[in-house]
């Protein structure tokens, strides 16, 4: 197989070590974008997320959150807000943050609404105040659902962020556009397998986050993200 | 919005359209025969669960940027490429929702069907598969609205339907070509995913009586 011992050659070659246009600093803007999106994605959705499923109010506009966002494909939803903010890597942010929200925001309400109204209600006989129910009983019961969801997201972030690369951002990304435009193979799977493997361990990172998060009273198999917050589009 | 553009090109838009709904359609049909193979396979052995559910799970994880790259030098910029990255992207969830349609089937039913003298096949076809509709019309609901959005992403190998439009519109400062390709995806995807529900409630008659 020439392409094998290609993509080979391309991974040693020092020069694709060093240098802003090499593996590293493109992985590393690649992760920070991604971690970025994350963080602020999930500072904002799952708050949210609690409060509605902990009211109920709000239900319907979490529904419809989710619904628009499933629609609206990310690589449109990216090419749109490239168009209103011009090109560049950290434009894409936006977009990503977008296309982070709805999964999360739902899986967290979907977790609370169902966490058995009967612990609820006893944890209230105890005296407990709603802020302390919310954080004490709701939250720890709702954390695999909400886990779930926040794993859904930076999966698709993460290959999203590949996308940006088609608008002139940097990251990963790069290596598959460029290597589409120069016709040059060794950079084209070296990238794709650099992005696959990227995004196979985020999704696995998420197995030992739930480890470290989840009371072990609750551990049993990975929960799926709620269907409505599960379709991928990158 | 430069209206003059869209009356102007009518013709390409819905042209990318049709390409759109032919790609869509050709990677959830191939999606659901695989899936139906595989959800058999693991009705009749529960052995085959793990091995194809972490298949479809790896499959369904690359993103597609990514499968496509590597897929381009052995396959080329075709339609087949375009296909394969599509219809890997349908099989886990379509998989998923067969077998968890077949699982949901009550034990009653099923041991009543037993009971009338069903044949392990016929009750498969008469009995279980028609209880498993709605479930399975969920799946091929998300899948579809799914692939609608993947689509775009072929447009990088010279396929893409509107995501096609949409790049040659970034591409030229033609901001009118992609916002009509947002639009129109989104439409598409809404009119799927109703005619979904609508063939859905078509095939389970007895779920309206209740």
């Amino acid at each position: 197989m020439e392409l094998v011992s290609e993509v080979v050659a391309w991974f040693t070659d020092p020069a694709n070590w060093s240098g802003t246009t090499g593996i590293p600093n493109r992985l590393f803007e690649h992760v920070m974008l991604s971690i970025a999106v994350i963080v602020v994605g999930v500072a904002v959705s799952v708050p949210l997320g609690l409060a509605i499923g902990h009211t109920r109010r709000g239900a319907f506009f979490t529904v419809s959150v989710a619904n628009v966002g499933r629609a609206i494909p990310s690589y449109a939803l990216l090419l749109i807000f490239f168009t209103v903010f011009g090109i560049g890597f950290a434009t894409a942010f936006p977009a990503l943050l977008a296309l982070s929200i709805p999964p999360v925001l739902t899986s967290t309400y979907v977790g609370v609404t169902e966490v058995d109204p009967d612990i609820v209600e006893a944890g209230r006989g105890t005296g407990m105040t709603e802020s302390q129910l919310l954080r004490r009983v709701e939250l720890p019961l709702a954390m695999p659902v909400i886990l779930a969801g926040i794993r859904t997201a930076a999966v698709q972030v993460v290959a999203t962020a590949t996308l940006a690369a088609l608008v002139g951002g940097g990251g990963l990304g790069r290596f598959i556009v460029d290597g589409f435009a120069l016709q040059q193979d060794d950079q084209l799977v070296g990238g794709a397998i650099l992005v696959a493997v990227l995004a196979l361990l985020t999704e696995r990172s998420f197995t030992y986050l739930e480890r470290a998060m989840v009371s072990p009273g609750l551990r049993r198999r990975t929960p799926e993200a709620p269907l409505t917050a599960a379709a991928r589009s990158a | 919005m430069n209206w003059e553009w869209i009356a102007g090109n009518l013709g390409q838009i819905v042209d990318a359209t049709v390409d759109h709904i032919v790609l869509t359609g050709i990677a959830v049909g191939v999606g659901f025969a695989l899936s139906l193979v595989f959800a058999m396979l693991i009705y009749r052995d529960r052995r085959w669960y793990s091995p194809i559910s972490g298949l479809t799970g790896v499959l369904y994880t690359i993103p597609s940027l990514a499968l496509f790259a590597m897929l381009v030098p052995i396959t080329g910029l075709t339609l087949v490429t375009a296909e394969i990255g599509l219809v890997s992207y349908t099989l886990l969830i379509l998989t998923r929702s067969i077998v968890s349609g077949l699982d949901g089937v009550p034990a009653d039913v099923v041991e009543a069907a037993d009971g009338m003298g069903f044949t392990p096949r016929g009750r498969l076809a008469r009995v279980d598969f028609p209880l498993a509709v709605p479930l399975i019309v969920a799946g091929l609901r998300i899948a579809t609205v799914t692939t609608i959005g993947l689509v775009m992403v072929t447009a990088l190998i010279g396929e893409g339907g509107l995501g096609n439009l949409m790049l040659r519109g970034f591409n030229f400062r033609n901001y009118t070509a992609v916002y009509v390709g947002a639009i129109v995806t989104v439409a598409l995807a809404v009119v799927a995913d109703a005619v979904l529900i609508w063939l859905g409630r078509l095939a389970t008659p007895w779920s309206r009586a209740r």
